[in-house]
Protein backbone atom coordinates (compact mmCIF):
# COMPACT_ATOMS: atom_id res chain seq x y z
CA UNK A 1 0.00 0.00 0.00
CA UNK A 2 1.50 3.34 -0.96
CA UNK A 3 1.84 5.98 1.75
CA UNK A 4 1.56 9.11 -0.18
CA UNK A 5 -2.39 10.43 -0.10
CA UNK A 6 -4.16 9.99 -3.59
CA UNK A 7 -4.23 12.51 -5.66
CA UNK A 8 -7.85 12.74 -7.88
CA UNK A 9 -8.45 14.98 -11.06
CA UNK A 10 -11.84 16.17 -11.09
CA UNK A 11 -14.51 17.87 -12.54
CA UNK A 12 -17.13 19.87 -10.14
CA UNK A 13 -19.56 18.99 -12.30
CA UNK A 14 -18.69 15.09 -13.14
CA UNK A 15 -21.19 12.30 -11.72
CA UNK A 16 -18.58 9.98 -11.98
CA UNK A 17 -16.05 12.52 -10.29
CA UNK A 18 -18.85 13.01 -7.52
CA UNK A 19 -19.31 8.80 -7.23
CA UNK A 20 -15.10 8.15 -6.87
CA UNK A 21 -15.08 11.03 -3.82
CA UNK A 22 -17.62 9.60 -2.11
CA UNK A 23 -16.11 6.60 -2.55
CA UNK A 24 -13.05 7.10 -0.76
CA UNK A 25 -14.77 8.94 1.90
CA UNK A 26 -17.22 5.68 2.54
CA UNK A 27 -13.67 3.89 2.57
CA UNK A 28 -12.50 6.49 5.23
CA UNK A 29 -9.76 7.18 2.73
CA UNK A 30 -8.20 10.97 2.83
CA UNK A 31 -7.15 11.98 -0.54
CA UNK A 32 -6.06 15.15 -2.35
CA UNK A 33 -7.94 16.66 -5.29
CA UNK A 34 -8.12 19.55 -7.74
CA UNK A 35 -11.25 20.67 -9.66
CA UNK A 36 -9.80 21.14 -12.65
CA UNK A 37 -12.80 22.75 -13.94
CA UNK A 38 -12.41 25.63 -11.76
CA UNK A 39 -8.98 26.44 -12.52
CA UNK A 40 -8.50 29.30 -14.72
CA UNK A 41 -5.80 30.35 -17.38
CA UNK A 42 -2.24 29.54 -16.75
CA UNK A 43 -2.88 27.26 -13.64
CA UNK A 44 -5.54 25.34 -15.62
CA UNK A 45 -3.47 25.00 -18.40
CA UNK A 46 -0.50 23.65 -16.26
CA UNK A 47 -2.73 21.43 -14.90
CA UNK A 48 -3.87 20.05 -18.04
CA UNK A 49 -0.67 19.23 -18.96
CA UNK A 50 0.30 17.20 -15.98
CA UNK A 51 -3.06 15.22 -16.97
CA UNK A 52 -1.48 14.40 -20.05
CA UNK A 53 2.20 13.27 -18.54
CA UNK A 54 0.30 11.05 -16.81
CA UNK A 55 -2.03 9.10 -18.52
CA UNK A 56 -1.73 11.13 -21.99
CA UNK A 57 -5.28 12.37 -22.36
CA UNK A 58 -7.48 14.31 -20.21
CA UNK A 59 -10.14 12.24 -19.18
CA UNK A 60 -11.89 12.80 -15.43
CA UNK A 61 -11.67 11.36 -13.21
CA UNK A 62 -7.78 10.31 -13.37
CA UNK A 63 -6.88 8.94 -9.96
CA UNK A 64 -3.33 8.71 -9.14
CA UNK A 65 -1.98 6.16 -5.68
CA UNK A 66 1.37 5.82 -5.73
CA UNK A 67 2.72 5.04 -9.22
CA UNK A 68 -0.17 3.78 -10.51
CA UNK A 69 -2.63 6.22 -12.79
CA UNK A 70 -6.32 5.17 -13.46
CA UNK A 71 -8.45 6.85 -15.78
CA UNK A 72 -12.20 6.30 -14.81
CA UNK A 73 -13.69 5.04 -11.91
CA UNK A 74 -13.02 1.47 -12.10
CA UNK A 75 -13.48 0.51 -8.21
CA UNK A 76 -11.95 -2.50 -8.55
CA UNK A 77 -8.69 -0.88 -9.83
CA UNK A 78 -8.81 2.11 -7.34
CA UNK A 79 -8.95 -1.08 -4.62
CA UNK A 80 -6.45 -2.96 -6.04
CA UNK A 81 -4.44 0.14 -5.70
CA UNK A 82 -5.38 0.74 -2.48
CA UNK A 83 -4.62 -2.63 -1.08
CA UNK A 84 -8.51 -3.02 -0.58
CA UNK B 1 -34.55 28.96 -18.12
CA UNK B 2 -34.08 29.75 -14.49
CA UNK B 3 -33.92 25.93 -12.93
CA UNK B 4 -32.42 23.14 -13.69
CA UNK B 5 -36.05 21.63 -13.45
CA UNK B 6 -36.96 24.10 -16.01
CA UNK B 7 -34.32 22.93 -18.28
CA UNK B 8 -34.53 19.16 -17.69
CA UNK B 9 -38.73 19.74 -18.63
CA UNK B 10 -37.33 21.02 -21.80
CA UNK B 11 -34.94 18.44 -22.25
CA UNK B 12 -37.65 15.72 -21.79
CA UNK B 13 -39.38 17.29 -24.39
CA UNK B 14 -37.02 16.59 -26.83
CA UNK B 15 -35.67 13.16 -25.61
CA UNK B 16 -39.72 11.66 -25.66
CA UNK B 17 -40.23 12.75 -29.03
CA UNK B 18 -36.87 11.44 -29.97
CA UNK B 19 -37.35 8.51 -27.91
CA UNK B 20 -34.15 9.04 -25.94
CA UNK B 21 -34.36 7.88 -22.36
CA UNK B 22 -32.49 9.27 -18.99
CA UNK B 23 -30.87 7.57 -16.46
CA UNK B 24 -33.36 5.87 -13.85
CA UNK B 25 -31.20 6.71 -10.79
CA UNK B 26 -32.50 9.63 -9.49
CA UNK B 27 -29.54 11.06 -7.63
CA UNK B 28 -27.23 10.23 -10.37
CA UNK B 29 -29.40 11.95 -12.90
CA UNK B 30 -29.82 14.97 -10.68
CA UNK B 31 -26.09 15.11 -10.21
CA UNK B 32 -25.66 15.20 -14.17
CA UNK B 33 -28.74 17.56 -14.47
CA UNK B 34 -26.86 19.86 -12.01
CA UNK B 35 -23.37 19.65 -13.82
CA UNK B 36 -25.04 20.53 -17.06
CA UNK B 37 -27.11 23.40 -15.90
CA UNK B 38 -23.52 25.28 -13.84
CA UNK B 39 -21.74 24.30 -17.53
CA UNK B 40 -24.81 26.23 -18.95
CA UNK B 41 -24.85 29.56 -16.79
CA UNK B 42 -20.80 29.69 -16.68
CA UNK B 43 -19.83 28.97 -20.23
CA UNK B 44 -22.99 29.95 -21.84
CA UNK B 45 -23.59 26.99 -23.01
CA UNK B 46 -24.26 23.34 -22.16
CA UNK B 47 -21.17 22.14 -22.41
CA UNK B 48 -20.78 17.88 -21.39
CA UNK B 49 -20.62 18.01 -17.94
CA UNK B 50 -18.28 15.02 -17.52
CA UNK B 51 -15.58 16.61 -20.13
CA UNK B 52 -13.44 19.75 -19.78
CA UNK B 53 -14.65 22.45 -21.28
CA UNK B 54 -12.45 24.86 -23.10
CA UNK B 55 -14.84 27.88 -22.27
CA UNK B 56 -14.98 28.89 -26.28
CA UNK B 57 -18.09 27.61 -27.85
CA UNK B 58 -16.66 26.92 -31.65
CA UNK B 59 -13.90 24.38 -29.81
CA UNK B 60 -16.51 22.79 -27.64
CA UNK B 61 -19.09 22.46 -30.27
CA UNK B 62 -19.20 18.66 -30.44
CA UNK B 63 -19.43 18.32 -26.97
CA UNK B 64 -22.59 20.50 -26.24
CA UNK B 65 -25.20 18.38 -24.48
CA UNK B 66 -26.63 15.92 -26.45
CA UNK B 67 -23.12 15.60 -27.69
CA UNK B 68 -22.08 14.26 -31.04
CA UNK B 69 -20.98 11.30 -29.48
CA UNK B 70 -24.08 9.77 -27.68
CA UNK B 71 -25.70 8.08 -30.22
CA UNK B 72 -22.62 6.05 -31.12
CA UNK B 73 -22.22 5.48 -27.70
CA UNK B 74 -25.90 4.47 -26.75
CA UNK B 75 -25.47 1.71 -29.50
CA UNK B 76 -22.24 0.55 -28.51
CA UNK B 77 -22.32 0.73 -24.80
CA UNK B 78 -25.96 1.55 -23.68
CA UNK B 79 -25.02 4.80 -22.22
CA UNK B 80 -23.54 7.84 -23.03
CA UNK B 81 -20.70 9.28 -21.73
CA UNK B 82 -21.84 11.00 -18.79
CA UNK B 83 -24.97 7.97 -18.50
CA UNK B 84 -27.29 10.83 -18.87
CA UNK B 85 -28.56 9.27 -21.54
CA UNK B 86 -29.40 5.28 -21.20
CA UNK B 87 -30.84 2.48 -23.17
CA UNK B 88 -33.07 -0.51 -21.93
CA UNK B 89 -29.70 -3.05 -21.75
CA UNK B 90 -28.18 -0.91 -19.58
CA UNK B 91 -30.95 -0.10 -17.30
CA UNK B 92 -31.53 -3.83 -16.93
CA UNK B 93 -28.06 -4.17 -16.48
CA UNK B 94 -27.50 -6.21 -19.25
CA UNK B 95 -24.57 -3.87 -20.47
CA UNK B 96 -21.31 -2.78 -17.84
CA UNK B 97 -21.61 0.17 -15.78
CA UNK B 98 -18.18 0.65 -15.46
CA UNK B 99 -17.07 3.60 -17.25
CA UNK B 100 -17.12 3.47 -20.74
CA UNK B 101 -13.77 4.85 -23.79
CA UNK B 102 -13.68 8.87 -24.92
CA UNK B 103 -15.09 8.62 -28.69
CA UNK B 104 -13.96 12.76 -28.71
CA UNK B 105 -10.32 12.61 -30.47
CA UNK B 106 -8.00 13.52 -28.05
CA UNK B 107 -6.55 16.50 -30.13
CA UNK B 108 -10.15 17.76 -30.02
CA UNK B 109 -9.09 18.38 -26.04
CA UNK B 110 -6.11 20.11 -27.08
CA UNK B 111 -6.81 22.21 -30.23
CA UNK B 112 -10.32 22.07 -29.95
CA UNK B 113 -13.17 21.14 -32.18
CA UNK B 114 -12.20 21.40 -35.76
CA UNK B 115 -16.09 21.99 -37.54
CA UNK B 116 -17.88 20.22 -40.02
CA UNK B 117 -16.45 21.63 -42.98
CA UNK B 118 -12.71 21.57 -42.13
CA UNK B 119 -13.28 17.69 -41.28
CA UNK B 120 -14.59 16.86 -44.57
CA UNK B 121 -11.63 19.59 -46.69
CA UNK B 122 -9.26 17.84 -45.33
CA UNK B 123 -9.78 14.58 -46.86
CA UNK B 124 -8.67 12.80 -44.20
CA UNK B 125 -9.42 8.89 -45.19
CA UNK B 126 -10.46 8.59 -41.53
CA UNK B 127 -12.77 11.16 -41.53
CA UNK B 128 -16.59 11.04 -40.59
CA UNK B 129 -18.65 10.50 -43.76
CA UNK B 130 -21.56 12.71 -43.87
CA UNK B 131 -25.08 10.67 -44.29
CA UNK B 132 -28.19 12.02 -45.05
CA UNK B 133 -31.21 10.56 -44.04
CA UNK B 134 -33.50 10.44 -47.38
CA UNK B 135 -36.76 10.55 -45.68
CA UNK B 136 -36.15 14.19 -43.94
CA UNK B 137 -32.76 15.43 -45.03
CA UNK B 138 -31.55 15.61 -41.81
CA UNK B 139 -27.78 15.65 -42.51
CA UNK B 140 -24.59 14.35 -39.74
CA UNK B 141 -21.14 13.30 -40.12
CA UNK B 142 -20.07 10.42 -38.46
CA UNK B 143 -18.73 6.61 -38.97
CA UNK B 144 -22.35 5.49 -39.69
CA UNK B 145 -25.52 6.30 -40.15
CA UNK B 146 -27.33 6.70 -36.81
CA UNK B 147 -29.97 3.50 -35.98
CA UNK B 148 -32.56 6.02 -36.41
CA UNK B 149 -32.91 9.67 -37.65
CA UNK B 150 -33.09 11.94 -34.19
CA UNK B 151 -35.72 13.61 -36.29
CA UNK B 152 -38.26 11.29 -38.11
CA UNK B 153 -37.23 8.00 -36.82
CA UNK B 154 -36.62 6.75 -40.16
CA UNK B 155 -34.35 3.72 -39.77
CA UNK B 156 -30.50 3.22 -40.81
CA UNK B 157 -30.94 1.87 -44.11
CA UNK B 158 -32.81 4.87 -45.35
CA UNK B 159 -29.79 6.99 -44.88
CA UNK B 160 -27.20 7.42 -47.94
CA UNK B 161 -24.04 8.77 -48.31
CA UNK B 162 -23.98 12.41 -48.62
CA UNK B 163 -21.43 13.88 -51.53
CA UNK B 164 -19.80 16.71 -50.89
CA UNK B 165 -18.26 17.45 -54.31
S1 LIG C 1 -22.05 12.37 -22.76
FE1 LIG C 1 -24.25 12.45 -22.34
S2 LIG C 1 -24.49 14.11 -20.87
FE2 LIG C 1 -22.45 14.33 -21.78
S3 LIG C 1 -22.85 15.73 -23.49
FE3 LIG C 1 -22.98 13.66 -24.31
S4 LIG C 1 -25.15 13.24 -24.21
FE4 LIG C 1 -24.83 14.97 -22.88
Amino acid sequence: MNKARPMLYTLSTCVHCKATKRFFKSQGIIYDFIDVDKLEGREKEDVRSEMIRLSGTVRFPTIVIGDTVIVGFYEDKIRAALGL
Amino acid sequence: MRTVEGMFEEMKKIAEEEGYQFNPVQEDLDDILQGLWDNMHRYGYGSCPCRIASGVIADDMDIICPCNYRDADLVEYGCCLCTLYVDDDWIAGKKTHDPIPERRPQEYFEKGYPGIMEQKGAGDKDMAEVYRCTVCGYLCAREEPPDLCPICRAKKERFEKFGMK
